[in-house]
């Protein structure tokens, strides 16, 4: 058939519904990077002396690094000098009033994907007052957690409410020399999420950055703690499947997750940054670093993702099994599609006996995009039966469009058993032709098949969430058939 | 009886290859017919041109279902208005659950009728329903589309969603191949079954033996993209005893 290709690339082309630019000037530092503008963003928070050292440290380390060149993506040179660095929250004054004020294409989106009404009006940045329920559902929301003896609270608040919990544990899971963009993260970062559950303490409900109160503004590097004590368990869930607005092209966030004996953190993210247009123009760059730290002996660490947006993402949640028979998994659908280019990935990092891990990557490709999936699995000398799965999959949606797979494995102890299995599909016209004959539309077709590919990670989201990562694949892959 | 479904003097091609030679054929409602004919001679074809496949460019003749031109509708419009392929060789879709497909496909058809979508106990009762007809295991609801499916249980499938379906026209392409004989009986049960006054069936075989539990009420041989002789089912016994040599001699003499 002429023009199969071209029309599974137009099926999954679609127009990113975000579409709203802001122009009014905040309560900003001028654009540059030097000690005094870390001195005076320090100063502007309010943080204690160790906050600003730490911050002074790590800038003056990253003055001595140059950018990483290796992963599998391209972009033109940051200016660093360009960005500023403080901006204050927008003042209500600047916010849209009320959901009439959001751009409705916006709106039909967040139908779409079934977000509730009280979600939506945060979402869209609509100021708090004129937010009906959410104020309400929050304070419950709150309390709750209280009588749990959870902290959950913006990282700013954390740093001075509870330094000492800060102090302790910031930068022991992503040290501030770690890489380029963490360095630069952990001299500059603005505001993010700090998550405490205390000894044996099951946290009541998924912690969602939803509720996060007060840090609707987080800025392009955000900074995220969470510490899971003994014994206690977490989910947290980041992000949304409502396409972000953001003015700021580079992001460079930080998360440390530790867990401490018998712990165990679910991480899940949704991301769905604005990707840029047909030719990548506009798009953000979104370089993240994610470590989860299984300290004590039986904890667990899983990380789930969802990436769908973002121009360039350069990410790879991991796992350092420290404590005996501890656990790492990780489940990732990553999307390209048009421009996008994704270097995802994950490292698990074996250092206590009996220890396991688990990957599970999903990558789909569509038009011109270039997904690339890196994995390391390290077994240190002294982790003994240690184990690894690893299972990565890659379905292409066209022929113009590409997936690379660089798996590395550095075993340094002789009863490790390490598995990794690779499979690269296409959706082929016989099976778009074989659902149209039932009746089913081609669109529809796709993302059945869309969603049978990631099926596997989807289980793993919470249920909730899992919906939404359907719709927003559907969203994503709805396109210009007809 | 009207005719349900009508071809007139259909030329097509792949490609730059020509298939289709001048193809004619008129299906009544209510009938069973049968298209016969050596490897290689459009059978497969004509079935996907039915259903709409795009690689298959008409290049003249007229294709009449229901009194519509049904060359202008898409391969899903097709498909809720009535037309079934059961295929030749069905594809796996991985990952997909084959219930799933199932419960798809019947609420699209039911939307297009205008009728309420079936909600999951319903299809639940009468998908299973339909596989004890079929002597199919239930299990095979909750497994991918056709992954991994043995040959026959493919083609038991393509049964199963034909009587979910309930087409008016099933165009059923080889269906009977790598059937064992318990399976080829069950699926002849299964069609038998969707016989009605206001439904067609056409059969695409190279045995006679599935004409005995399937009585056909016309035989067609095919032969380099056009029909070369009509019957009744005798001509399918002839077939059996004769081969297709004295067809050819006989057209072209
Ligand atoms: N993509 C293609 N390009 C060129 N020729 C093709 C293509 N597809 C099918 N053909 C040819 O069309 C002719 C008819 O094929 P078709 O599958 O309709 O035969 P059939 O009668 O169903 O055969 P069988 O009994 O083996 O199933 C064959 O000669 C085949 O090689
Ligand atoms: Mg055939």
């Amino acid at each position: 058939m002429s023009g199969n290709s071209t029309d599974i690339e137009s099926l999954v082309n679609r127009r990113y519904r975000h579409g709203f630019v802001t122009d009014i000037e905040s309560d900003s530092l001028p654009p540059g990077l030097n000690e005094d503008v870390i001195l005076a963003l320090s100063a502007k928070k309010g943080e204690p002396e160790f906050m600003v050292q730490w911050r002074l440290k790590a800038y003056r380390h990253w003055l001595t690094m140059r950018e990483p060149a290796w992963a599998h993506v391209h972009y033109p040179p940051i200016d660093y000098q360009a960005i500023s660095y403080f901006s204050a929250p927008k003042s209500d004054a600047d916010r849209p009033k009320s959901l009439e004020e959001v751009d409705p294409k916006l709106l039909e989106t967040y139908d779409k994907l079934g977000i509730p009404l009280h979600e939506r009006a945060k979402l869209a940045g609509v100021a708090v007052d004129a937010v009906f329920d959410s104020v309400s559902v929050a304070t419950t929301f709150k309390s709750k957690l209280k009588e749990a003896g959870v902290i959950f609270c913006p990282f700013s608040e954390a740093v001075l409410n509870h330094p000492e919990l800060v102090q302790k544990y910031l930068g022991s899971v992503v040290p501030y020399r770690d890489n380029f963009f963490a360095t630069l993260n952990s001299a500059v970062f603005s505001d993010g999420s700090f998550v405490y559950i205390p000894k044996g303490v099951r946290c009541p409900m998924e912690l969602s950055t939803y509720f996060r109160i007060n840090a609707a503004n987080t800025g392009q590097f955000e900074r995220t703690l969470i510490i899971a004590d003994e014994g206690s368990h977490v989910s947290y869930l980041e992000g949304c499947t409502a396409p972000m607005r953001d003015e700021n092209q580079l992001h460079a966030a930080v998360v440390e997750l530790v867990a401490l004996k018998d712990a165990r953190i679910k991480y899940s993210t949704v991301q769905n940054w604005y990707p840029g247009d047909e030719n990548g123009k506009g798009g953000i760059y979104n370089f993240v670093t994610k470590r989860g730290d299984c300290r004590g002996a039986n904890s667990k660490i899983s990380w789930t993702q969802v990436e769908t947006g973002s121009a360039i993402t350069w990410k790879y949640p991991s796992c350092v099994l420290r404590g005996e028979n501890s656990v790492g998994e990780f489940y990732s659908v990553a999307v390209a599609n048009n421009m996008q280019q994704a270097d995802t990935g994950t490292k698990m990092i074996h250092i206590g006996r009996n220890t396991r891990s688990t990957i599970v990557s999903k990558g789909i490709s569509a038009g011109r995009a270039q997904n690339a999936y890196r994995g390391l699995v390290r077994i240190m000398p002294q982790a003994a039966n240690a184990r690894n799965h690893t299972q990565c999959d890659s379905l292409l949606l066209g022929k113009n469009c590409g997936a690379h797979t660089f798996p590395y494995m550095e075993i340094r102890n002789p009863t490790a058993r390490v598995e990794h299995e690779a499979t690269t599909s296409k959706i082929s016209e016989d099976q778009l032709f074989y659902c149209r004959q039932r009746g089913i539309s081609e669109e529809d077709a796709v993302s059945m098949i869309v969603n049978g590919f990631c099926k596997e990670v989807f289980r793993e989201l919470p249920m909730e969430f899992a919906v939404e990562a359907q719709n927003l694949l559907n969203v994503s892959l709805e396109g210009a058939v007809g | 009886m009207t005719a349900m479904l009508e071809i007139r003097d259909l030329h097509t091609k792949i490609g730059d290859t020509a298939i289709l030679d001048g193809l004619s054929l008129t299906v009544g409602s209510g009938e069973v017919h049968a298209i016969m004919g050596p490897n290689g001679s459009g059978k497969s074809t004509l079935a996907q041109v039915i259903a709409g496949h795009e690689s298959h460019v008409v290049t003249s003749g007229t294709v009449t279902y229901c009194g519509k031109n049904l060359l202008e509708l898409a391969p899903e419009e097709r498909a809720r208005e009535g037309i079934f392929l059961g295929f030749q060789y069905p594809v796996e879709i991985p990952g997909v659950n084959n219930a799933y497909l199932l419960k798809a496909a019947v609420n699209a058809k039911r939307r297009h009728n205008g009728q309420p979508e079936i909600d999951a106990f319903e299809f639940l009762k009468l998908a299973r329903a339909r596989m004890s007809l079929l002597g199919m295991d239930p299990g095979f609801l909750n497994r991918g589309v056709n992954e991994g499916f043995s040959g026959g249980e493919k083609k038991r499938n393509e049964i199963l969603q034909m009587a979910m379906l309930e087409p008016r026209l099933a165009i059923l392409d080889e269906t009977d191949s790598g059937l064992d004989i318990d399976a080829l009986k069950a699926v002849a049960k299964g069609i038998n079954a969707l016989r009605s006054p206001d439904r067609a069936i056409v059969l695409v075989t190279h045995y006679q033996r599935l004409l005995q539990y399937i009585e056909p009420d016309r035989v067609h041989v095919l032969s380099k993209g056009r029909i070369l002789r009509s019957g009744d089912k005798s001509l399918a016994l002839e077939l059996e005893e004769r081969g297709y040599d004295w067809v050819r001699e006989a057209a072209s003499a």
